[in-house]
């Protein structure tokens, strides 16, 4: 804790308090973080009894401390909104420390696994997987799924650092913009081809969370926590980079080495979660930035907040899909996408985007 | 005649009697009640299109169900005598779709030019505000939820939803100054909000709707005939003759309000103008073969830099790229059996980031 009142104040935070109320503020943000926890709890145990047939939440502890299998209720939660909300619970971990990340990453604050066209890659490959090579479980989208995370990531980033000025907000946009449009057009090509693939692709790639088994958590669980790790790791190495590459150079930073990691960590998260559960647009942008206006800029407290309130947001988006129509629900994916695009316009419009 | 951007200079040098070219050819025409100069440069690119187009446009008769070889097509279109089952399906079936493709590729080439030129900027294109996806969102609502197939309301539903969409990301990226950054993150949020709408239609419903419904609205010229081609045609022509005087007034605008003003043109009313030609070519197009992305933002680029001009405006080597660009896509589009929106938007897509790589490597 000591180190880290040094670090914040020496860096981006210096001037803006007085230096007697750091250890406050430090207390503030536990606490914040013990209420953020709190929440997710909540949302958690909503997602659990909230559905097409409600559950009290009694019910659903009974269910999950003393599981009945005669019992139909203690059934439904175990076998269906279990897995449903575990698996919201890590994919909206990753999405939105995939999403700091990158933001943190590009030193831009409108980044976002699906603006820089991540994502499209990795639909790109999970597509050819489906359509080409004909498989049909998301374990097997895994591999392909990180593959065209990583390519994409790769290719984005190299494009977008082209030229003298390095990469700027601007230039990553445009070539997330140019390369997430091609792949988009490769990928529709492949759907349009043949009448299975559209069908299973339409559904994909919308993004959902319903209708999963734990099986998939078996998978998708170790590798968003390995990407998890290696986020948290870098943390502090981000906040050097923030100040630029040879301040954080002289800081002691292994500049290289810390970019081969956040790839790989986005690559994990943006992989997996594409894989487990379709592309998902927004959160990744929205929970940083909301996750900011708490803790400034500072990566290890960005982070630690984004892991929690992330999976919040998700759980409560699924929930909302769950109970917005009178029949039938609606998938995260277009929660995410219609609560999302307001969003993104209004923090674009505001003068000055909560900073890095 | 295309009359160029430097006619300006071209007074400037007639009074002086200079014989200095700025590095640029001109084939001098001057006569009693026309003077003007043709760039060299510029007319032999439009040839080379021209042939482009033209060989093209006969290679992709030559791809379908019913084989027809590449001599058959020629023979086809240029003799009369030819065998009738033969020239039927060149004629009547393939012929109005290589036209089509060579009108919607002008038409989206001239509209990015008109936009490009207007807003100063490269990405100042209707697919960077999202046109595309409105307009498939305008044609899967139409077909699919009001269950209205006729031609003509598909066509509504994609001019209506793109226009719409368009207008609503301008105004919102709209705040005292336009920067191009904000006008492409607003694009993108509204493309991806109304992107989920259509999913969510899309996985809402039976297979063969949905499939259907996308193709539509990934723009498609595949189903279309000489009925639609002859209206389509007919308002192009209009457009573009109205459309004309843009060609000097635009690059002159270029230059900004002020010298515009100077040398004799309404800022205000060339602007009006502008958006209002530019719209409706886009519109002409998304109304006949839905929503054909990424040409009205590369043709003009590409023809620039072809003609080696200071300006992504100028008609007739525009227009023929743009042309050339949408009858080879057309003809890929045959060859793997998809909608020509679609190889459209991912070489453009992939235009796009060369053109961005190969900018960003000339200021280092």
């Amino acid at each position: 804790m000591t180190t880290e009142v040094s670090v914040d104040t020496s860096q981006m935070d210096a001037g803006r308090h007085a230096d007697g109320d750091a250890p406050r503020r430090i207390r503030m943000r536990v606490a914040g973080l013990v209420i953020a926890a709190v929440l997710l709890v909540l949302a958690a145990i909503a997602s659990l009894a909230i559905g097409n047939r409600a559950i009290d939440p009694v019910t659903v502890l009974t269910a999950l401390a003393a599981y009945d299998d005669s019992n139909p209720l203690h059934l439904m939660v175990q076998q269906l909104r279990l897995p449903r909300t575990l698996l919201g619970i890590v994919v909206g971990a990753a999405l939105a420390v995939c999403g700091a990340l990158i933001q943190a990453f590009t030193r831009n604050p409108l980044a976002d696994p699906g603006i820089l066209g991540v994502n499209a890659g990795a639909s790109f490959t999970v597509t050819f997987a489906v359509a080409v090579l004909g498989l049909n479980t998301p374990g097997a989208y895994v591999p392909f799924a990180l593959l065209g995370a990583f390519v994409l990531t790769l290719l984005v980033y190299a494009l977008g650092s082209l030229g003298t000025s390095g990469a700027t907000p601007m230039k990553l946009t445009l070539a997330g913009v140019a390369l997430g449009a091609a792949f988009t057009g490769f990928t529709t090509a492949i759907v349009l081809q043949n009448r299975s693939t559209f069908d299973v692709m339409r559904f994909w790639g919308v993004g959902s969370i319903g209708g999963r088994s734990l099986d998939q958590l078996t998978w998708a669980a170790p590798l968003i926590v390995v990407g998890l790790l290696i986020g948290l790791l870098c943390a502090r190495s981000l906040n050097a980079l923030a100040l630029g590459d040879d301040l954080a150079h002289s800081l002691g930073v292994r500049v290289g080495v810390v970019r081969i990691l956040v790839i790989v960590s986005v690559t994990l998260l943006a992989g997996t979660s594409v894989a487990a559960a379709g592309p998902i647009a927004f959160v990744g942008i929205m929970i940083p930035h909301v996750v900011r206006w708490f803790t400034g800029p500072d990566q290890r407290w960005v982070l630690a907040y984004s892991i929690l309130v992330g999976p919040t947001f998700l759980l409560l988006a699924d929930v909302l899909g769950r109970i917005a129509l009178p029949n039938g629900e609606l998938r995260v994916g277009i929660i995410t996408g219609l609560l999302g695009a307001p969003v993104l316009v209004a923090l674009v419009r505001r003068k000055k985007v909560s900073g890095l | 005649m295309s009359i160029d951007e430097r006619s300006v200079e071209s007074t400037v040098e007639s009074t002086v009697e200079s014989t200095v070219d700025f590095g640029r050819r001109h084939w001098r025409i001057d006569t009693a009640r026309v003077s003007t100069l043709i760039p060299v440069r510029s007319v032999l690119v439009c040839a080379a299109l021209v042939v482009v187009i033209i060989v093209a446009g006969l290679a992709s008769m030559t791809i379908g169900a019913y084989d027809v070889n590449f001599a058959a097509v020629l023979g086809a279109v240029f003799d009369p005598s030819s065998d009738p089952d033969v020239r039927q399906v060149v004629l009547e079936w393939r012929l109005p779709r290589v036209l089509f493709a060579v009108l919607c590729g002008a038409a989206l080439a001239l509209a990015g030019g008109i936009f490009q030129s207007l807003t100063r900027n490269p990405l100042g294109s209707p697919d960077i505000i999202g046109f595309g996806v409105g307009a498939q969102f305008g044609v899967t609502l139409m077909m699919i939820v009001f269950e209205l197939n006729t031609y003509m309301f598909k066509a509504i539903g994609a001019l209506v939803g793109g226009l719409f969409t368009a207008l609503l990301v301008y105004a919102l990226a709209n705040s005292k100054t336009m920067s191009s950054f904000r006008l492409i993150i607003v694009g993108i949020g509204v493309s991806a909000g109304l992107g989920s709408l259509t999913s969510w239609i899309l996985i809402s419903v039976s297979l063969e709707k949905a499939m259907m419904a996308a193709t539509w609205g990934a723009g498609s010229i595949a189903s279309l005939g000489f009925d639609q081609l002859l209206p389509a045609a007919i308002v192009f022509a209009v457009v573009l003759v109205g459309s004309l005087p843009l060609n000097r007034t635009l690059p002159v605008l270029e230059m900004g309000d002020d010298a515009a003003t100077a040398l004799g043109i309404s800022p205000g009313r060339t602007r009006l103008a502008a958006m209002v030609f530019g719209v409706a070519l886009v519109a002409l197009v998304t109304a006949a073969a839905g929503p054909i992305s990424f040409i009205a933002l590369a043709a003009p680029q590409i023809s620039q830099r072809l003609t080696r001009s200071n300006t992504p405006m100028g008609t007739a080597p525009v227009m023929l790229t743009g042309a050339a660009l949408v009858v080879v896509s057309d003809a890929v589009a045959q060859l793997v059996g998809v909608p020509v929106g679609v190889v459209t938007v991912s070489v453009g897509g992939l235009y796009l980031a060369w053109l961005l790589a190969a900018q960003y490597a000339r200021r280092a």
